[in-house]
C-alpha cells in the first residue's frame, strides 16, 4: 500500500516535469512574435523595430532555447511563472485571485450534477426498463450531446432576456450563479447519471446482494447499506476525474457568463497572445489535475478494501 | 457479421445512422438543395423571423439562416471526418510501434502519453489552436494533436496481448518481416476497437470543433459553421432568437446520432472489447 502510494507520487512528480517542459516547447515553437503582438495592443499602433527588440530584451526573448528553457524550470521551482504582458501583475497571482470564483463555481455545478446525477440514477436501476428509465436515459444522451455554450445561450435567452429572472452575466451575488451553475452542472449530470444507473444495475447482480437478501434482510437495508455504498465507488473516482473536464468546461461557461474566474483569464489571455499567463495557467491547471487524479487514486484504495495494488506482482 | 445483426436490432442506432446518412447526403447535395446563396449579403433583409421565403429567417447580415445551417453539415462532417483519420492514424502508428517494438520506444511514448494526459484535453486544444491562430485547419491540428493518446494507449495495450499469440509466433518462426507481422496479423486485431472508439468520439470531437468556433478560434466568418454561426448571432439573441435556435439544434441533432450509434456499437460487443473501451 506504501509502496503503490510512493509509486504514484514519483509517477507524478515526472508527469508534472513533463508538463512545465511541454508548456514552455508549446509557447516556444508557437508561430508570430508575442513581442509584435503584445506592443501593437499596448501601442495601438504597429511598433518599429526598436520597440520590437527592447522589448525581446526586457522579457529575455532573445536568449537561446536551452538558456530559455532552463530559466522557465528555475522560474517554476521557485513558484515565479512570470508577470503578466497585460496587466503586469505576477501569474500566479492572477491565478489566485480567480481560483475562488471558479471553485465557487465548479463546487455548485459537482453539487447540482450530484443532486440530479444520484437520485435519478438509482431510480433508473431499480425500475429497470420502465417509462422513467428510458426517459431518464433519453434526457441524459440529450444532455450528452448537447454543446454546454449553447445551453447557456438558451438558458440567458430564456431565464435572463425573456422572464428577467437572473442577471446574464457577472458575479457577485447568488443569483448570478444560478444560470452559469446549471450549464455546467447539468452537463455532467448526464454522464454521471449513466454511470450511476449501470453502476448499481452491476451491484444489485453481485453476489452479497443475494446473500444479503436470503440472510433475510429487509430490500430497505439491502439497497441503501449493501447496494448503494458499494455502488458509489465508480462514481465517485469517476468524479474525481472530472476535475479537469469541469476545468474545461468552466473556460467555455465563464466565457459566455462574462464569470471572472481563471477560465475566462486564460481565454483573454489567448485572444490578447499574453504568453506567461496562457503558460502559467495551463501549468498550473495541469498540476492542479494531476494532484486531483492522485487524490482519488489514493482515496480509491481506502474505499474499496478489494483493491490490492501489489507492487511486486504487478509489471 | 454477428455485430450487425445486433446492431440491427438496436433502434436508436439504426435511428443514429439513418439520421447521419440523412445528414451526410444533404452535405453532398447542398447547393441543390439550399434555397439561397449562404454567403450571400442582403442588408434589406437583415435579422428577419423565420417565414416561407426564409424558413429559419436570415442573420443580421440578411444571409438565409437555412442554407446557412445545411452548408453547416459540409463543415461539420468533413471536419470531424478529417479529425478523426488523423487521430486513428497518429493513435495506431504510435500505438503499435510502441507495443510492438517495446523497450525504450515504449516508456518514452507512455511517458508523453501521461503527460499530455495531464492536461485537460479542451484547455490543451484551446491553447494550440489559439496560439497557431484562428482557422478551421488549425483546429482540426490541435485536436489531432492531443486526441490521439486515448488511441496509442488503447491500441498498445491489444498490440502487447496480441504479439503473445501462437500465430505471431508462427508466423515469426516461419521468417516473416516485422513489417509483414504488423501488416497481416496485428493490424487487422487491432482496428475494431480503434473504430468503435471512433464512433463513440465523433460527437465529442463535433461538440470540441463547435465550441472552439464559438470562442472564434476556430471557422472564420463568412464560413457556414454551426459554432461560428452561434458566435455570430449571439449580440442579437434578444431580437433574432431564432439565429442561435437552429444551428444549435443541428449540433445536438448531430451528436446525439452518433452517441446512438456508438452506445449500439458498443452493446453489441462482447464483454472483452467492452473493458477495453471504458476509459
Amino acid at each position: 500500500m506504501k509502496k503503490y502510494i510512493a509509486k504514484r507520487l514519483a509517477i507524478a512528480v515526472i508527469v508534472m516535469l513533463g508538463a512545465s517542459l511541454l508548456s514552455f516547447l508549446l509557447l516556444y515553437f508557437a508561430p508570430g512574435n508575442p513581442a509584435h503582438a503584445i506592443l501593437t495592443a499596448q501601442l495601438g499602433h504597429d511598433p518599429s523595430l526598436e520597440e520590437v527588440a527592447f522589448f525581446m530584451m526586457k522579457h529575455d526573448l532573445n536568449n537561446p532555447f536551452l538558456v530559455q528553457c532552463s530559466q522557465w524550470l528555475y522560474m517554476i521551482t521557485h513558484l515565479n511563472l512570470g508577470t503578466s504582458f497585460r496587466t503586469g501583475e505576477p501569474v500566479l497571482m492572477e491565478f489566485l485571485d480567480r481560483f475562488p470564483a471558479t471553485f465557487e463555481l465548479a463546487f455548485t455545478s459537482m453539487l447540482i450534477a450530484l443532486l440530479i446525477a444520484i437520485p435519478v440514477g438509482i431510480l433508473s436501476a431499480l425500475k429497470q426498463n420502465s417509462i422513467l428509465d428510458h426517459s431518464s436515459r433519453l434526457v441524459a444522451l440529450c444532455g450528452v450531446s448537447m454543446p454546454n455554450f449553447w445551453l447557456g445561450l438558451v438558458l440567458i435567452m430564456f431565464f435572463s432576456l425573456k422572464l428577467g429572472w437572473f442577471p446574464c452575466f457577472g458575479y457577485g451575488t447568488a443569483s448570478h450563479l444560478v444560470l452559469p451553475a446549471i450549464t455546467l452542472g447539468t452537463g455532467l449530470a448526464a454522464p454521471l447519471m449513466r454511470l450511476m444507473r449501470a453502476s448499481m444495475l452491476e451491484v444489485l447482480r453481485q453476489d452479497y446482494i443475494r446473500t444479503a437478501r436470503s440472510k433475510g434482510l429487509s430490500e430497505h437495508l439491502v439497497m441503501w447499506k449493501h447496494g448503494l455504498k458499494n455502488a458509489l465507488i465508480p462514481v465517485i473516482t469517476h468524479m474525481g476525474m472530472q476535475t479537469g473536464h469541469l476545468l474545461g468546461g468552466a473556460v467555455i461557461v465563464e466565457t459566455i457568463f462574462a464569470w471572472p474566474g481563471v477560465g475566462k483569464f486564460l481565454v483573454d489571455g489567448i485572444y490578447a497572445r499574453d504568453y506567461p499567463v496562457i503558460q502559467g495557467f495551463v501549468l498550473v491547471i495541469a498540476l492542479f489535475f494531476v494532484l486531483s487524479n492522485l487524490a482519488v487514486d489514493i482515496l480509491y484504495t481506502y474505499l474499496d478494501p478489494r483493491i490490492r495494488y501489489d507492487v511486486e506482482n504487478k509489471k | 457479421m454477428s455485430l450487425y445483426l445486433k446492431l440491427k436490432k438496436d433502434k436508436p442506432a439504426m435511428l443514429g445512422i439513418v439520421i447521419i446518412i440523412f445528414f451526410a447526403s444533404i452535405a453532398v447535395f447542398a447547393p441543390y438543395i439550399a434555397p439561397h446563396d449562404p454567403l450571400e449579403l442582403n442588408l434589406e433583409e437583415r435579422l428577419l423571423s423565420p417565414s416561407v421565403d426564409h424558413p429559419m429567417g436570415t442573420d443580421n447580415l440578411g444571409r438565409d439562416v437555412l442554407s446557412r445551417v445545411l452548408y453547416g453539415t459540409r463543415v461539420s462532417l468533413s471536419m470531424s471526418a478529417a479529425v478523426v483519420t488523423i487521430i486513428m492514424v497518429l493513435g495506431i502508428t504510435i500505438g503499435t510501434v510502441a507495443g510492438y517494438f517495446g523497450g525504450v520506444v515504449d516508456d518514452v511514448t507512455m511517458r508523453v502519453v501521461d503527460v499530455l494526459l495531464a492536461f485537460p484535453s479542451i484547455i490543451l486544444a484551446l491553447v494550440i489552436a489559439g496560439l497557431l491562430g484562428p482557422s478551421l485547419t488549425n483546429v482540426m491540428i490541435a485536436l489531432g494533436a492531443i486526441w490521439w493518446v486515448g488511441y496509442s494507449r488503447i491500441v498498445r495495450g491489444s498490440v502487447l496481448s496480441i504479439k503473445e499469440k501462437e500465430f505471431v509466433e508462427a508466423a515469426r518462426a516461419m521468417g516473416c518481416s516485422d513489417t509483414y507481422i504488423i501488416r497481416r496479423h496485428i493490424l487487422p486485431n487491432v482496428l475494431s476497437p480503434v473504430i468503435v472508439l471512433a464512433t463513440l468520439d465523433m460527437g465529442h470531437i463535433i461538440l470540441s470543433i463547435a465550441a472552439l468556433s464559438f470562442l472564434g478560434l476556430g471557422a472564420q466568418p463568412p464560413i457556414p459553421e454551426w459554432g461560428a454561426m452561434l458566435n455570430e448571432g449571439k449580440p442579437f439573441m434578444e431580437s433574432a432568437s431564432h439565429l442561435m435556435i437552429f444551428p444549435g439544434l443541428m449540433i445536438m441533432i448531430t451528436v446525439l446520432a452518433f452517441n446512438f450509434i456508438g452506445d449500439g456499437l458498443r452493446d453489441a460487443l462482447d464483454p472483452r472489447m467492452q473493458e477495453m473501451l471504458i476509459k
